[in-house]
């Protein structure tokens, strides 16, 4: 279970996450929706361990381990993952390098640039299955990858690796009819085999195609609503007008 | 033939080291007529040596040096006088880091003892035996240069010195004065050498001397991969190293030359290279500085005849308080000759790369082509990167380019890395072997997998960037 208790985060002494706790356990999917602004990216990096996300109080717990003062690295070996909104360009490293890198790491090598059987092959396949182009894998990271290459990319990562929590920013945004599909698949997949998922989105299109065992909205750094599809019918109508009053009002208590 | 100009100051700001390289003690008349008797040269090559140590003499202290406080004579003397240097012997008596180093590398004991200096001879490698009898069937000449003078004295007369003759500066007297070891190599008309041979395997510990002369020479249509020098750690008991290299490319052959230096960071590495091609010939350098307190050398290249090419790989990291004065220099003497260097600089915890190239179209040299590509990765503020490049072209049609680029490792980019479960210095070194990863197509398998581990070790206990 990935437990996230009373979170309260700044960034250069500006407070983004106001107080906020839950939990997702195997196979759960949790959808946390916010319009821009709402500090629905700084949870997630603060519960990655992000270095300019401190946390001021509460704290982050991976099946029982408070990892609150971990670094970031101990908290994806164990187990967690944060598909990037906006993935960070990295020369020189392309996609094999990276996850050649990461399973040597995950398999207990000291080095990490060994040979690993099948790696290839498998990554090829993969992409394959998510539509990113195969000249892609050789490329830099996210060099010159459009919007919705990074996405596919973020999600060829996970399905490698195969995290066990797993937090996609934004995942959906930018990709055509298929893209958003293969997400959805693959979050299903990633469900069906235990995984949890934290989706974080302002618009989810994927929502109709998986549904959601928990839906939290998230509003200047606070969760103000919490429910389940329902909320999601709700913004899908209405926006995110209704929240100035909830918002005004949570803040108060 | 016009001898190279290298350039003349010391550019670096910021940065206080002397101008003036002191040089203490002398080098003696008899010391090196010593040498040359315990080594029963011939006389020509007796007569060579007195030669370059009366220009050594009277030749001022070259300019461009940088970071060489000084240089002592007398200790240079006293390594001829009594080579029985204090020297770890056993195993256990290496130190504590060099053992820790070999031991992640993973290196077979006896591979180990050898990179260590503990044994000069590597032996149950039969590997370097089919080599040698490999080259050995193919006409190839590979002997210590030693053993080149007194068996080839005809050919070896021929290039010794004529491609970097000792009038060039006053080390490259010094080490005409007292070379020793190193290794001739020549590739006969036509033969084509499958193989790059790793000569540091069966040359030895000569190939790694303080002076040591290697030539290397390819007749006409013929091919060498020339690897010398190991990327793993190297302890060294001199402090100041001298060593040149004489490459020639007859027409239409192939000279690769591959260099990886690891030694102790105490020392001052002073390398001189530099090799002609004559028409339709190719020059290929690789070079790569991993250890040394200070190194300097600039590979470089005549392109004498016409189409005849040059591709220049530096690869210098500057981890710690050491100075990499690297660079490339190329003479386009013929026409339609065309060049090619890149260079790749990794500077960190006070690290200085300095890259000083040249490149010169002389008159005549129509049609002449050149591209020169500086890349360097800073990886905290404490430490530098500078780039020199000087053009200097006779030619109206030259056709010069020169790209330098200086890149620094983000938070975010770490934090991404991280994020995938490795640490912040397998991230690290993650985006460093990425950042020279390009130069690997070029080098032998077991050489790539050898450089990426000595990299990440290199850069293991890195902290954090600034």
């Amino acid at each position: 279970m990935l437990e996230v208790k009373d979170l309260v985060v700044e960034v250069s002494e500006r407070r983004v996450v106001n107080g906020v706790s839950f939990k997702v356990d195997a196979g759960e999917l949790a959808v946390i929706m916010g319009p821009n602004g709402s500090g629905k990216s700084s949870l997630a990096y603060a519960i990655m361990g992000h270095p300019q996300y401190k946390v001021v109080s509460g704290s982050v717990i991976i099946d029982g381990v408070d990892y609150t003062s971990r670094p970031t690295h101990e908290r994806a070996l164990a187990g967690l993952f944060l598909g990037f909104q906006n993935p960070v360009e990295i020369p020189g490293v392309n996609l094999y390098m990276l996850l050649r890198s990461v399973l040597n790491k995950k398999m207990g090598r000291t080095d990490i640039s060994e040979y690993v059987e099948g790696l290839e092959k498998r990554v090829r396949n993969e992409a394959i299955l998510i539509g990113l182009k195969e000249e892609l894998l050789e490329r830099d990271l996210n060099m010159g990858f459009s919007g919705g290459e990074k996405k596919r990319s973020e999600i060829l990562q996970a399905r490698v690796i195969r995290p066990k929590y797993i937090i996609l920013d934004e995942p959906d945004s930018g990709l055509d009819v298929d893209g958003v599909r293969s997400v959805a698949d693959y979050i299903k997949e990633a469900l069906y085999a235990g995984s949890s998922v934290i989706l974080i989105t302002h618009y989810p299109r994927v929502v109709e195609y998986v549904s959601p065992s928990k839906v939290y909205v998230m509003y200047r750094g606070r969760f103000v609503a919490e429910g389940g599809l329902e909320l999601i019918d709700k913004i899908n109508r209405e926006g995110y007008r209704w929240l100035e009053a909830v918002g005004v009002e949570s803040a108060g208590t | 033939m016009k001898a190279l100009e290298l350039d003349e100051q010391i550019y670096i700001e910021g940065v206080s080291y002397p101008k003036e390289v002191e040089l203490r003690g002398r080098i003696s008349k008899g010391l090196v007529e010593e040498i040359s008797r315990l080594k029963n040269e011939p006389e020509w090559m007796t007569r060579h040596r007195l030669r370059a140590l009366e220009y050594f003499e009277k030749a001022p202290m070259p300019k461009w040096l940088t970071g060489i406080w000084s240089i002592d004579l007398d200790e240079i003397s006293s390594y001829y006088i009594k080579p029985a240097h204090p020297k770890a012997e056993k195993w256990e008596d290496l130190p504590e880091e060099i053992r820790r180093i070999y031991e992640k590398l993973n290196l077979p004991e006896t591979y180990a003892k050898y990179l260590a200096g503990l044994t000069t001879v590597l032996d149950s490698e039969s590997v370097y035996t089919t080599m040698k009898d490999l080259l050995k069937d193919l006409g190839v000449i590979m002997v210590s240069m030693e053993e080149a003078v007194q068996k080839y004295p005809d050919i070896v007369k021929q290039y010794f010195g004529r491609v970097f003759p000792y009038t060039d500066h006053k080390f490259a007297a010094l080490h005409h004065a007292l070379w020793s070891g190193g290794v001739f190599v020549y590739v006969p008309r036509n033969v084509r050498i499958p193989y790059p041979v790793e000569a540091f395997f069966f040359i030895g510990s000569e190939l790694e001397g303080q002076f040591e002369h290697t030539i290397v020479v390819t007749d006409e249509n013929s091919e060498i991969t020339f690897i010398e020098g190991c990327s793993a750690p190297r302890l060294k008991t001199f402090s100041f190293h001298d060593g040149m290299v004489e490459l020639y490319a007859h027409q239409g052959s192939r000279l690769n030359f591959v260099t990886v230096q690891n030694w102790s960071r105490d020392i001052v590495n002073f390398n001189n290279k530099r090799g002609i091609a004559e028409r339709n010939a190719i020059i290929e350098w690789i070079e790569g500085s991993i250890g040394s307190k200070i190194t300097i050398t600039y590979p470089s290249t005549i392109l004498k005849g016409e189409y005849a090419k040059t591709n220049s790989t530096v690869v210098g990291i500057a981890n710690g308080p050491f100075i990499k004065d690297t660079g490339s220099k190329i003479v386009h003497a013929a026409p339609y000759t065309s060049s090619r260097v890149v260079s790749k600089s990794i500077s960190a915890k006070r690290g200085i790369n300095i890259y000083r190239g040249m490149v010169q179209v002389n008159k005549g040299a129509k049609g002449a082509k050149s591209f020169v590509q500086c890349e360097s990765l800073i990886l905290d503020k404490d430490s530098k990167s500078y780039t020199y490049p000087i053009i200097h072209a006779f030619e109206n049609d030259a056709d010069i380019a020169h790209e330098a680029t200086t890149a620094r490792i983000s938070e975010d980019q770490l934090f991404y890395l991280k994020s995938r479960g490795l640490s912040e210095r397998e991230s690290l070194s993650l985006m460093i072997l990425g950042f020279i990863r390009d130069v690997f197509p070029r080098l032998p398998f077991e050489y790539v997998s050898m450089l990426t581990k000595v990299i990440q070790l290199e850069f293991s206990e890195m902290g954090g960037v600034g």
